[in-house]
């Protein structure tokens, strides 16, 4: 007993002495974090305040806090605008950690959920709902775009590590295209034969527009408390991304990290997806740059890239409105035109270290 | 090089007798799905009336069936997977990667969003005008596949084989963002329209797509074959060509302008079809081996076999499934198996 704890206690020095070793950056941190989240409550206000109908700041704030269902501007708030906004911060943040945790956990600089067969695999769940189970409960259908999710994780992570030489980044990526394809081809033929291929592309084309009050409610403890599982997780993240000997000798139990793992990025993508289809690279990108302002402790990592997803997301969807106001482009759309080059360099970056 | 020598040693003559055997298998395996598929349908006619309206000796019912719906349609399928096979043998040779595919470069994606285009500003693509779709999406297929490969060359070493399947991925997500939202603005009808399209359906085509693949195919392929021996050369690799005195650059461009050309021919009429310019070289470098004189025409062989072979099928018991899904249900299971044991 006395030297189990011993040795336990010696690893605890050992683990400690790795951490304080990662390069981390924890001001630069913690007023990411400050400035951040002042920025997102700033943000909601001017998202929420923007709109068709010009609604003062002030009738913002009463809406919010003193809701008052007889004002016809209150509803616009309570009933439109706000679930929207809020939708786009909860999804931002969702896929950015989601993001995180794969590119930590893998140790594969281009993980992203849609990257990685995890959107394609809610989608075809979803499309597999919309065929045979019309009318189901949006619990369920939150539920089912988790396991949807899950296919395709499993699928990807499990082929490209059944691999001579294991899971390589370029591998995990060739296996997400493939399974991506594979998924939205069976996709795709369910709707052409039951006809609902527009419904299925409404739903898929990441509109946070149609995000609704109760969709919200029932998302958020999900997101929520993936969200802390994550903080909690990060140091155990931190320790993973050294490698999977290092974690290990350091007394991590890889396994039960990996999973627990998973199971979070499972929740974030699939209720992102599940609300608002099929928004790609913003799991990809915001880690990125969180890695390069705040370091490699993912103890920083997971909440400023939580704080910055929600940004992106947030005022991309409020960009998209003030573009073209009446006829909307997607957010999706918008973020794609950031995230395609930005994957094209980390591409470039990634084949000359191999 | 086979046909310089001239006495052939025994294993040699063994190697052609198998050769020609197997050229053989394919041909016959793609006249007797031909046969079945022209049986198939909602209209029962035994192989022998299709033998005898094949001859001219039908009645105007029998005529009618065969050559105006069914006969484009498998003809078509024929010569799609020939095209996309032959694509796919070029670009693996060239690109020295096992993995490269039409589809995953970007092609399909590249042509899927001007198709898309075309049918969000043509209020009924049906009553356009007939070369218009084709051609768009052909256009589409190349400017994507030459911004991939724009990407992927370095000066003195080549495309980048890697980074050439990793730009095609990038391009193919950015175009679906992109298509997504131009999705949403299209009405049902419209949508419908090009869900066909891309999920890859030959129902409903007739003579007119066959006349407009056929011309690339016959000035393509036969290009593609006078060229085998410089494939093979270029397959050595970049140091190897060069040393054997290839211009590399060049004849690497001229292919690559044939593959991509074919390739956007074929999913322009077809639809976007995907894995099998993966399958047809693979199945094919079995069966004959690697030297590129039997490799390309047996690419196309089983490319044509595949998506005949596929058609029929889903004419036959999956009520009409668009013949890309089923292609891709049976391809990308390929891909991933062949992922798994590279190296990469």
């Amino acid at each position: 007993m006395g030297t189990n704890s011993q040795q336990g206690a010696e690893v605890d020095v050992r683990t400690t002495d790795a951490m304080n070793q990662v390069y981390a950056r924890p001001w630069t941190g913690a007023a990411i974090l400050l400035i951040g989240l002042i920025a997102v409550a700033l943000g909601i206000a001017v998202c929420v305040n923007y709109g068709y109908q010009d609604i003062k700041f002030f009738t913002v704030w009463e809406a919010i806090f003193r809701f008052d269902p007889d004002s016809s501007e209150h509803q616009i708030i309570h009933s439109l605008r706000l679930p929207r906004v809020l939708g786009g911060a909860i999804i931002g943040a969702g896929l950015s950690v989601a993001g995180a945790i794969m590119q930590g956990m893998t140790r594969n600089p281009l993980a992203d959920s849609s990257l990685l067969g995890l959107t394609a695999g809610a989608g075809f769940a979803l499309a597999l709902v919309f065929a045979f189970f019309q009318g189901v409960s949006f619990n369920v259908l939150l539920l089912i775009a988790f396991l949807g999710a899950g296919l395709g994780a499993l699928l990807v992570f499990g082929l490209s590590s059944m691999a001579k030489g294991g899971m390589t980044p370029v591998r995990l990526v060739l296996a997400g295209a493939a399974v991506t394809a594979l998924l939205t081809a069976i996709s795709e033929g369910i709707a052409l034969y039951y006809r609902i291929g527009k419904d299925l592309s409404f739903w898929y084309a990441g509109a946070i527009a149609g995000i609704r009050m109760s969709q919200l409610q029932i998302m958020f403890p999900w997101v929520a408390v993936a969200l802390l599982g994550a903080i909690a997780l990060s140091r155990s993240i931190t320790l993973l991304s050294l490698g999977e000997d290092v974690s290990r000798g350091l007394g991590l139990r890889t396994g039960r990290v990996k999973l627990a793992g998973l199971a979070i990025v499972l929740v974030l993508a699939g209720a992102a997806v599940a609300v608002a289809g099929a928004i790609g690279f913003v799991g990809l990108l915001i880690p990125h740059v969180t890695r390069k302002l705040v370091g490699v402790d993912y103890r920083w990592i997971i909440p400023c890239s939580a704080v910055l997803g929600a940004l992106l997301v947030m005022f991309a969807d409020l960009a998209s409105r003030m573009i073209n106001p009446g006829s909307e482009v997607s957010v999706a759309a918008l973020i794609a035109i950031i995230g395609v080059p930005f994957f094209l360099y980390l591409a470039r970056k990634e084949e000359r270290s191999l | 090089m086979m046909q310089d020598t001239y006495v052939l040693s025994d294993s040699q003559k063994r190697e052609r007798r198998r050769i020609t055997i197997m050229f053989t298998v394919l041909a016959v395996l793609i006249v007797a799905v031909f046969l079945v598929s022209m049986n198939t349908g909602s209209i029962r006619l035994t192989p022998l009336e299709v033998l005898r309206t094949l001859f001219g000796g039908g009645t105007s019912d029998q005529d009618l069936i065969l050559f105006t719906f069914r006969l484009p349609r498998i003809v078509l399928s024929v010569l799609v997977g020939a095209g996309l096979g032959v694509a796919g043998c070029v670009l693996q040779a060239i690109t020295r990667n096992a993995l490269a595919e039409p589809g995953i470069i970007g092609i399909n994606a590249g042509a899927g969003l001007f198709v898309l285009v075309f049918t969000a500003f043509y209020a009924s693509p049906a009553a356009s005008p007939v070369y218009m779709l084709p051609l768009l999406a052909w256009v589409g297929a190349g400017l994507s596949a030459v911004i991939v490969f724009g990407l992927s060359y370095r000066k003195h070493r080549g495309f980048s084989s890697t980074r050439l399947l990793l730009n095609g991925i990038a391009i193919t997500a950015g175009i679906s963002s992109v298509t997504i939202v131009i999705t949403q603005r299209i009405d049902a009808e419209q949508y419908q329209f090009y869900a066909r399209w891309i999920s890859g359906t030959l129902s409903g085509q007739d003579w007119k797509f066959v006349l407009a693949v056929l011309p690339f195919l016959a000035v393509l392929i036969p290009y593609v074959m006078y060229k085998s021996r410089t494939i093979n050369v270029l397959n050595l690799g970049q140091t190897m060509a060069v040393g054997l005195g290839a211009r590399v650059t060049r004849e690497q461009a001229g292919l690559l302008a044939a593959a991509i050309g074919l390739a956007g021919a074929c999913v322009s009429v077809s639809g976007s079809i995907g894995f099998v310019g993966l399958i047809g070289p693979h199945l094919a470098r079995r069966l004959v081996g690697t030297k590129h004189q039997v490799l390309v025409p047996a690419s196309a062989l089983v490319g044509g076999l595949l998506v005949i072979a596929a058609d029929t099928i889903s004419r036959m018991w999956l009520q009409d499934t668009p013949t890309g899904v089923i292609v891709a249900v049976i391809g990308a299971p390929y891909f991933l198996y062949l992922m798994i044991r590279s190296k990469m």
